[in-house]
């Protein structure tokens, strides 16, 4: 009787909160992570409804109104052709995001399932997969990615092909430390032990484990892709005229940067604060995942 | 001990042949013939048959990267067609100026990264964290070409402070080498500050909750005494090895600054071979570059081992 | 300050040099900032056009040109020709030695010329060809026979097929000598470090060191213009090349530097592929002289200098610039006519022709192409714009697998330079695969008369030709760009964009 009078008056347990809703309230609590990830979502929208939001048309050029300072008609300036900066810079958002993204997806595809088999399979099949990946690391990335895109041909799409691909082994080799660990937790033997395929295991049970330092390695790729792109453009390998990119945008504008600076301040502001946010919310992520912070 | 160097040492081999195929690959497979490239602009055929056979570029590739190995064996790492100077002289000239130009760069790096570490650490989740995440970060959010021009039009053109390019030995003169170098060091470093400063923040966060902390701090240690003493010492321990992981980062970063600078280095000088398709000297500084990073990596490895044998595994 | 090397005089005069020497000693160095790294300096390997530069402080040349593009004598005082054009003979300059103190005579031209012929690999080969022998008459004179005419052959000589090198480091040397070239200009080798600098002193025994006021001179290369210009303004730099156009404005302004301009003997074309391989017929610019002619009258050439080059550039349409001596007057540039492009492209049958335009990835080819692509789409062109990286693209042109590109040409004094290799049958620049007999004759003509009113008539026929066919459709030339100290005095603002270093004085 007196337990279930006590019991009335206290308050409803709370609901169980999962790994994924702990990281979360974790992530919330930094400010950082949070101003980052609210601008990779501004730019993430500014891709998405560019044709709307655009002031003009990117491409369309204006004899009259070659190199202009910023002004009412143009709050940006106009380039070298007389295109409005503003425009080329909300469009040129969809071509940096792009690089990012894809280049990384690429790396994850190409990265995790050889990682996985690396760490998994261990024996001769690992350590062929380590000296090849060693190899790859220990040319310097951008030397690879030069000369992969000069291989392709300069357009963005083989940029994003080449940074994808070079830095892939790093994606092996968090993939494969990851699995190593994982290995020898007691789940993956029991699992082992009721008798599922290798196949099975890596993907239901090694793979949800291992994707919290995937996913801060991933974020923090990004930011790195979207400079990398920046640096192939600037030696002309990247987006190709006409269609904007903020690395094509800088590589042309480091001709005026004397006379037009506004030219390059904002595509070089806007690969700042990309790049930026995404570092902070990597690290965010990195905080908010690691088991081992409070 | 031995054993464990052995089987290190051992591994290198194959992973420097495959070195060596990957980058005589991605050299001898781009699109365009060098013999054209090389021969200017009057594109007589006599000079493009000669540099063709000059080149072996009718050989077989496989017989191309026979020859390219059985050279680089020997101590011949071939010579640059453009400039018609052996590799090795050319990496001999132009290895010290980028090595001191990383190492520059890292002690900037650590200057910049280390004190927003502490910073970051000890004020973890306020404000300064962010400041010194913010700090620290700029330098790997700006593409070092830009920050770089941006820097030349203020400290040369503007106020005249700094010579905008070249480069003068530091045994002709130190000063004006200095002088020629800090503003490409710092853009290199900037980058790498970064990396410094998360390792620092988390290396001292991990000593700072820590029992022994606690027990200094219950001691009565001012709160500065725990966090240069004990927790900064656990920070330092590696940032050798971090140099050494991370020389990869500064040779990729010094690519572009030293354009943007014209420093006469290892960097320039592969971009340019690239786009003029002097394949020997592409292939020559980046197997150069490679083995320098692999045999690094071991001795740091080694370092670790030495210090603390459970790693040895 | 000028500083002339006398044998000491009296002692007022020692106690004035003395009371000057710091001044003296603190001596005067030229530092030159070069577009790109020089490749070999050797005269018969070297392929650039900025090794040229160097070469103007290193080499001289048996002639060399002037303002004018007329042959004026360096190592060479004197020339006749025989009555048939075959023969030339050369007075040679007296008292001239090389930097390694060899006297510089007929034996040394026969053996630099036979070099320069002969040598693996040489760059001169096909200048010289016509060139069949060298004879030593006696030490100041020597003939070189011909195995046909050809008037361009003094042209030649003024570049570098006319350099002259010591014969004793050449044959010690081999082909090394580009490692430490040893030759008879006013400066000579010091050192080396490439992609640095350059650096060349002083040669004591040049024979007209009184118009050479410098000590030393360092040549910089630095890729970047804005770094380049950067590093004029600083004050490290006294004179550099190839000024962004985009950068001559404000450099008018500035009291503190100098700036020229000088029409180029290049210029910037765009090359349609007529003939070169199966493409031209798949192409509608490539198959029919109508459209090529459409699109050029759909061009804007005085809008492409304005926008793309800020003016400083020269309309054109020949592969002369209109002030030149040879230029066809009968061929002037036309107007542009939207109007007959439109109509033209109707009686062609191709109302919206499209091709793909390969571009290299340099920021002006990159700008011109967007103008280019722009104007025409006004007559219902639509261009495609391939960027293309310049190893790449080379080797696209040769084989013919493109429809139009983008290419300039650096130039040559003799207007044969700019034409026979690009309009003869099967020459090696002969991108656009043009290929008439006519006209081939009348480049052969053109090359063994001598006279200039004659050439001048045979090149108006040939321009009625080649440009009724349009392999080419000839642009601009654009300016040399040059800034410099406003306190160096002297420079030459010669059509071939080179720095000459005779005559030229810093004030103090």
């Amino acid at each position: 009787m007196a337990a279930v009078l006590t019991a009335s008056t206290a308050p409803p347990p709370a609901p169980y909160a999962g790994p994924w809703q702990r990281a979360w309230r974790r992530l919330r609590r930094r400010r950082g992570a949070l101003v980052g990830l609210a601008v990779v979502l501004i730019f993430i929208v500014l891709a998405l409804f560019a044709p709307w939001i655009s002031p003009q048309d990117p491409i369309a050029t204006s004899w009259g109104a070659i190199r202009k300072a910023p002004d009412a008609a143009h709050w940006f300036g106009t380039d070298e052709i007389g295109r409005d900066v503003l425009s080329r810079v909300i469009w040129g958002t969809r071509a940096s995001l792009l690089a990012g993204v894809v280049s990384v997806s690429i790396s994850l595809l190409l990265g995790v399932p050889i990682g996985l088999a690396a760490g998994f399979l261990g024996g001769w099949v690992d350590s062929a997969i380590s000296r090849v990946t060693d190899a790859f690391l220990a040319c310097p990335f951008l030397i690879l990615a030069i000369a992969l895109a000069a291989f392709l041909g300069p357009s963005l799409t083989n940029a994003m092909i080449a940074i994808g691909v070079s830095a892939s082994p790093i994606f092996v080799r968090l993939t494969r430390a990851q699995v190593i660990n994982v290995k020898v937790e007691d789940y993956i033997e029991a699992a082992r032990a009721v008798g599922n395929p290798p196949l099975r295991i890596a993907l239901r049970h090694v793979l949800p484990n291992i994707t919290a330092p995937l996913i801060v390695q991933a974020t923090l790729a990004i930011a790195a892709a979207v400079i990398a792109e920046a640096s192939l453009s600037f030696l002309g390998l990247g987006q190709q005229p006409p269609a904007p990119s903020w690395g094509s945008m800088l590589n042309t504008a480091k001709n005026f940067v004397d006379n037009a600076p506004w030219m390059a301040l904002w595509p070089g502001a806007a690969i700042f604060l990309l790049v930026l946010s995404f570092n902070l919310l990597g690290d965010g992520l990195r905080d908010a995942l690691d088991p081992r912070q409070r | 001990m031995f054993e464990y160097l052995v089987k290190r040492v051992v591994t290198i081999v194959p992973t420097l042949l495959l070195v060596s195929m990957l980058i005589f690959g991605l050299q001898q497979l781009l699109p365009g013939d060098p013999a054209k490239i090389l021969a200017g602009e009057e594109q007589d055929p006599t000079v493009v048959a000669y540099l063709r056979t000059k080149l072996h570029l009718d050989e077989p590739l496989p017989v191309r990267y026979a020859l390219w190995v059985g050279g680089v064996l020997r101590g011949d790492l071939g010579e640059s067609v453009r400039m018609q100077q052996p590799v090795r002289e050319l990496i001999v000239q132009k290895l010290p100026v980028t090595l001191e130009l990383a190492l520059l760069a890292f002690v900037i790096a650590l200057a910049i990264g280390i004190p927003s570490g502490i910073v970051a650490a000890v004020g973890r989740g306020t404000a300064w964290d962010t400041a010194a995440n913010v700090f620290a970060l700029w330098g790997l959010s700006t593409p070092n070409f830009w920050l770089g021009i941006l820097m030349i039009l203020l400290f040369s053109v503007q106020l005249g402070w700094l010579p905008a390019s070249g480069y003068v030995s530091p045994f002709d003169d130190l000063g004006a080498n200095l002088a020629a170098m800090i503003m490409p060091a710092f853009v290199l470093g900037n980058a790498i500050a970064a990396v410094l400063m998360r390792h620092t923040r988390s290396a001292m966060l991990q000593v700072l909750n820590a029992d022994y902390v606690r027990t200094a701090r219950a001691k009565g240690l001012s709160e500065r005494t725990v966090v240069l003493k004990h927790a900064l010492r656990n920070a330092l321990t590696p940032i050798v090895t971090l140099g050494a992981l991370e020389l990869g980062t500064l040779l990729s970063g010094a690519v572009l600054t030293e354009q943007v600078f014209t420093i006469p280095g290892f960097g320039k000088l592969i971009v340019d071979s690239v786009f003029n398709r002097d394949y020997a000297v592409v292939q020559g500084v980046v197997l150069v570059t490679a083995t320098s990073y692999i045999v690094l990596n071991l001795l740091a490895d080694l370092a670790q081992v030495l210090v603390n044998p459970r790693l040895r595994g | 300050m000028n500083l002339k090397r006398r044998s000491l005089r009296p002692a007022p005069w020692f106690a004035l040099l003395l009371a000057a020497a710091p001044l003296l000693a603190c001596a005067q160095t030229l530092r030159v900032g070069l577009g790109e790294d020089p490749d070999v300096l050797d005269p018969s390997l070297a392929r650039s056009f900025v090794g040229r530069i160097v070469f103007a402080a290193l080499c001289d040349k048996l002639f060399d040109i002037d303002e004018k593009l007329a042959i004026q004598p360096q190592l060479a005082t004197a020339y006749e020709w025989s009555a048939d054009g075959k023969t030339l003979t050369l007075k040679l300059r007296q008292g001239v030695t090389f930097h390694d103190g060899e006297k510089f005579d007929a034996a040394a031209v026969k053996f630099n010329i036979e070099r320069h012929k002969n040598l693996s690999g040489s760059n001169r080969r096909g200048e010289l060809a016509p060139v069949a022998s060298v004879d030593v008459v006696d030490a100041a004179t020597v003939r070189m026979n011909l195995s046909a005419p050809f008037s361009p052959l003094l042209a030649q000589l003024a570049d570098r097929a006319g350099m002259m090198v010591s014969p004793k480091a050449a044959q010690a040397a081999g082909d090394k000598f580009g490692a430490k070239p040893v030759c008879s200009g006013p400066f000579k080798f010091v050192e080396r470090v490439a992609q640095d600098r350059m650096v060349f002193e002083r040669y004591a025994g040049y024979w007209n060191k009184d118009a050479i006021h410098f000590d030393k001179v360092i040549y910089t290369p630095i890729p970047d213009a804005t770094v380049r210009l950067a590093n004029l303004k600083s004050g490290q730099l006294d004179f550099i090349e190839r000024v962004a156009s985009s950068d001559m404005e404000k450099l008018q302004a500035d009291k503190k530097l100098k700036t020229s301009r000088i029409t180029e003997i290049g210029y910037q074309g765009l090359t349609i592929n007529t003939g070169k391989s199966e493409q031209a017929q798949k192409s509608p610019l490539g198959r029919d002289a109508r459209v090529r002619e459409a699109f050029e009258l759909a061009l804007d050439r005085q809008g492409l200098v304005q926008v793309v080059m800020d003016g400083e550039a020269t309309v054109g349409n020949q592969w002369v610039a209109p002030n030149n001596a040879f230029y066809a007057k009968n061929m002037p540039v036309p107007k542009r006519d939207i109007a007959r492009a439109k109509a033209l492209l109707k009686e062609a049958g191709v109302p919206n022709p499209s091709f793909t335009l390969v571009t290299p990835t340099t920021s002006d080819a990159q700008r011109l192409a967007l103008v280019i692509q722009a104007m025409t789409r006004e007559a219902g062109f639509d261009v495609k714009i391939q960027s293309t990286e310049f190893a790449t693209s080379l080797n696209m042109a040769d084989r013919g697998e493109f429809e139009a590109y983008l290419l300039a040409w650096s130039g040559r004094a003799d207007p044969d330079g700019n034409l026979f290799s690009f309009d003869g049958c099967k020459q090696p620049l002969n991108y656009a695969g043009y290929c008439d007999a006519e006209t081939d004759k009348l480049l052969n003509q053109s090359r063994s008369l001598r006279e200039p009113a004659e050439r001048k008539r045979v090149f108006e026929q040939i321009a009625a030709r080649v440009l009724k066919e349009r392999p080419i459709v000839y642009l601009y030339h654009r300016n040399w760009l040059w800034a410099y100290n406003a306190k160096l005095g002297g420079v030459r603002n010669v059509p071939d964009g080179l720095l000459r270093v005779t005559g030229l004085k810093l004030a103090p």
